[in-house]
């Protein structure tokens, strides 16, 4: 749920965010906007006396600050220390501001109220210039995307209403926010304190030429270019109220639908058309961004909470590796390589973070090579995910850029992040919707398609036994392809070498090449000594769920030096050959690997037999 | 919010129940409006009381506002979470109309014992809202956090949606006490020395226990009616509760204890 759905005026209400550290009057200013606005109601006004009297800084006068610090901590310690929303309305549109606090220390709760805000007021005290945390606030304003701003110079009157001060002031600024990329920076001189130029004009001010703060809220066109931008629906839930109707709910995050439009579901490449849209109230013919709508398709396919539907001349991006700019929010800091969660739309899955590239100094705008990200740090980083996910560039979608990671022990939210781009050039390479599937190919063949992956020391027998299996297979007609880790080392993978990287990536394209030939319904017979656990999972991982069977040719070490076809452990234990498993490097047994074969007590031909026999069984083959 | 919710998972109906904490002293009309509505919409209504509290006599009159808004409001709605393990409830609570209710998360986490840690809330980014819990943890939702007290009677008058009578003007019989028009919505309201209800012209803009909800004055019988009178207020629709006014930071204290 958003914002409510009718408002006062035509103009849709504006989101606003106050930035400026404790004194530079932004409490006093909400307090200010919402006092002349007659918003203040009686019995919250004689509140707000009292309390000026017992919290107050302002003397006997009312302290519009206490009007919107709400928590009672923060009043003691007269400062923000959260998010507060406030909500008032003119004649003309309504406006929630979100007032956050602005040290550096609450950078994620500045980040957190600038999230959903359209324009941010930046408050200068004019006696004081662009302070560090001007600059701070500005670069987290322009972070998260807002794209106009308002430079309010506050205190106008305790330098004499000095129009030079004000001029000096909006000059450094401008100089500043160049690299910013705001679309338009209004500099107001103002008093929060006594309202100069906030409801009014103030004569105080007459060099000042450009109208009210108020008069500009309620004017400005924050340009809504998220109807504009291509249909993006992320799927929340799949509505089955009976057998005959299956609908995916969802609020449109940007374009719009309409009855008998093509959309593509952006993870599996498949088209449908749109046979219905259903809104809270009935059918509609068409919808758009910002509506909350169940749409139903004109063919069954596979949909599920998470997928973004799309439109299919211009699809979001799919991929599993992007670099983003990453906001942390947690205490405990960024560890590398650790698994968390990522929301991104309605889409959960477990990420990492692969490569933090730099940390950014938010005062300096520096950029600062880092490890690790601690609270309220931001920096620049590739993610991993564990699945591919949909999404566009932050700067050209919001709701399809922005996510947040959670901790997977505590459930805290440790970070909020906005996607630059995709990082492989597979990313935009949509995947095809295939018509003619891996089954039938398979079925064709007479055969349930398999990746026999062959582990073991050097010598063990693996390349024999694999020889003997496929041979067997090849007389039963069944259709087989091999690949063995000597000859692809001179091929495809030439450029590789046996360092643990090198190892990690060897069988990183086998897997790949095993799941293309699968894919065409193929018994594909995988020979590699593969000597980590890690990178076998890797390969069974690249697999298709049950179609991977780890077959360990087990043979004890003095065994295969004994046999030592190819002269290697000779050459290893001599020191001439380094990285060779079993000498210099730990073979990793497999802990559940579903076929062992005991090379140093059976024949090979026995041992082929039993994996025949095991197929048979499993039925990828057919019995004889 | 029920509307909202019954939009949001149209053609479906509404996948979870309705729960209601009664505190027994809710006005006559309330409750029918309630049933009514269960029976018309055909949902699952739960109706809970704190059995304990009414048993030792816990009331409005006899412990005053603060123990009864206590037992029967609080403790009866953790009660009632953890009679049905509920992981979630949600609320019609807007941040527009407390102070301490401005911070309130839209996605608010509750402990295993129902506390609300203002101090250390989930930040809330975008529309992205981490629900994750852990067992016997909970969340209090709610949806209309962003809506104002005028955004829901446009929304009601444009939707036409159904509502108490009590919200529309009507003669009522009403006694006047520390400033506040209480109405006699029963004989359980013993009347003090003096006191005697008159017939008075009367509508509520919150609806509460009878005996700690105040009445305004007003000609409002219509949704264009109130409309009007709410944009010319001059005070806001928690002032008609008593509750509130017991101390200092009251509301933030009864949320911390798992008010809703």
């Amino acid at each position: 749920m958003d914002d409510a759905p009718i408002r006062a005026s035509a103009l849709p209400p504006l989101r606003l965010l106050t930035c400026g550290s404790v004194d530079d009057g932004k409490s006093t200013l909400i307090g200010r906007l919402l006092y002349e606005q007659k918003l203040i109601f009686d019995d919250h006004l004689s509140a707000l006396e009292r309390d000026s009297k017992k919290y107050g800084t302002t003397g006997e006068e009312i302290d519009f600050a206490l009007l919107v610090d709400g928590l009672e901590a923060e009043r003691e310690q007269g400062i923000t220390i959260d998010v507060a929303y406030r909500y008032f309305a003119t004649s003309k549109r309504s406006f929630i501001v979100a007032d956050t606090p602005g040290h550096e220390q609450y950078t994620r709760n500045m980040a957190t109220g600038a999230s959903n805000a359209d324009l941010a007021i930046i408050l200068v005290d004019a006696r004081k210039g662009l302070l560090t945390q001007t600059f701070r606030h500005s670069y987290i304003v322009s972070l998260l995307g807002i794209r106009h701003v308002v430079l309010a110079v506050n205190k106008i009157d305790l330098v004499d209403f000095d129009a030079t001060i004000f001029a000096d002031i909006v000059r450094g600024f401008r100089a500043f926010a160049k690299q910013l990329g705001f679309l338009t920076i209004a500099p107001i001189p103002i008093s929060a304190r006594y309202g100069d130029n906030v409801s009014t004009r103030s004569a105080r001010t007459s060099w000042y030429e450009g109208p009210p703060l108020v008069e500009l809220l309620e004017s400005i066109e924050v340009e809504e270019d998220r109807s504009r931008a291509p249909f993006r629906m992320p799927v929340q839930w799949v509505n089955r109220p009976h057998l005959d109707f299956r609908g995916f709910a969802g609020s449109i995050a940007s374009g719009a639908v309409k009855r008998g439009d093509e959309i593509v579901v952006a993870s599996s490449g498949r088209i449908s058309k749109v046979a219905q849209i259903i809104g809270g109230s009935g059918e509609m013919d068409s919808a758009g961004a910002g509506d909350a709508v169940t749409l139903a398709l004109a063919d069954e396919i596979d949909v599920a909470r998470g997928d973004v539907l799309a439109a299919p001349d211009r699809r979001p991006e799919v991929a599993d590796q992007f670099a983003a700019h990453l906001i942390w929010m947690s205490s405990e800091t960024l560890l590398p390589g650790r698994s968390y969660l990522l929301k991104i739309g309605a889409k959960t899955t477990p990420a990492t973070v692969t490569d933090l590239r730099h940390r950014v100094d938010v005062n300096t705008l520096e950029k600062l090579a880092a490890k690790t990200l601690s609270l309220n740090e931001v920096g620049y980083c590739n993610l991993a995910t564990t699945a591919p996910i949909a999404f566009d560039a932050y700067g050209d979608n919001h709701q399809m850029g922005a996510f947040i990671l959670i901790d997977r022990f505590t459930n805290e939210t440790a970070a909020a992040g906005m996607i630059a781009h995709g990082l492989r050039r597979a990313t935009n390479v949509h995947l095809q919707n295939l018509t003619v599937g891996r089954e039938a190919r398979a079925k064709l063949k007479h055969q349930r398609a398999v990746t026999l992956w062959f582990t073991g020391l050097s010598g063990a027998g693996k390349s024999t036994i694999a020889n003997l299996v496929e041979a067997r297979l090849h007389a039963r007609g069944a259709h087989t392809a091999m690949l063995d880790g000597d000859n692809v080392r001179h091929g495809l993978n030439k450029d590789l070498g046996f360092t643990p990287v090198d190892r990690v990536e060897n069988i990183r394209r086998v897997g790949e090449v095993a799941r293309l030939m699968t894919d065409a319904g193929l018994i594909v017979l995988c020979s590699f000594i593969s000597p980590f656990r890690a990178e076998r999972q890797l390969a069974r991982e690249l697999a298709a769920p049950g179609e991977f069977l780890e077959i360990f040719v087990d043979a004890p070490l003095d065994v295969v030096v004994a046999r030592d076809p190819k002269g290697l452990y000779k050459r290893a234990l001599a020191g001439e050959i380094k990285n060779f498993t079993g000498v210099d490097q730990p073979y990793e047994a497999p802990e559940a690997a579903e076929i062992v074969l005991n090379s140093a007590v059976e024949a090979a031909e026995a041992l082929a037999d039993r994996v025949i026999d095991e197929l048979a069984r499993r039925r990828f083959i057919e019995s004889l | 919010m029920l509307h909202v919710a019954l939009k949001a998972f149209h053609p479906a109906p509404l996948p979870f129940p309705l729960l209601h904490v009664d505190t027994t002293w809710k006005f006559r009309e309330m409750i029918a409006f309630r049933d009514e509505t269960a029976r018309r919409l055909n949902l699952r209504l739960l109706v809970h009381t704190n059995q304990d509290g009414l048993a030792r006599g816990v009331s409005p009159i006899a412990s005053g506002s603060a123990a009864h808004t206590q037992v029967m409001k609080t403790e009866a709605l953790r009660q009632a979470l953890d009679k049905w393990k509920f992981d979630a409830a949600f609320g019609g609570a807007r941040r527009d109309e407390e102070k301490s209710r401005a911070k309130e998360r839209i996605f608010s986490h509750r402990s295993a014992a129902h506390a609300w840690d203002p101090r250390n809330q989930r930040p809330e980014l975008w529309r992205l809202f981490n629900t994750r819990i852990k067992a016997g943890e909970s969340m209090r939702v709610f949806p209309l956090s962003n809506w104002t007290e005028l955004d829901v009677w446009e929304y009601v008058r444009a939707e036409q949606i159904p509502v108490v009578p009590l919200y529309f003007a009507k003669e009522r019989p009403v006694v006047e006490r520390d400033g506040a028009l209480v109405m006699v919505d029963d004989d359980r309201l013993p009347l003090l020395p003096g006191e005697r209800p008159q017939m008075r012209r009367v509508r509520f803009r919150t609806l509460g226990c009878y005996p700690l909800t105040g009445a305004i004055e007003s000609e409002a019988s219509t949704l264009d009616d109130i409309i009007d009178e709410m944009r010319a207020a001059t005070t806001s629709e928690r002032q008609g509760r008593l509750i509130d006014h017991d101390e200092q930071g009251s509301m933030e204290k009864k949320k911390r204890e798992g008010y809703f």
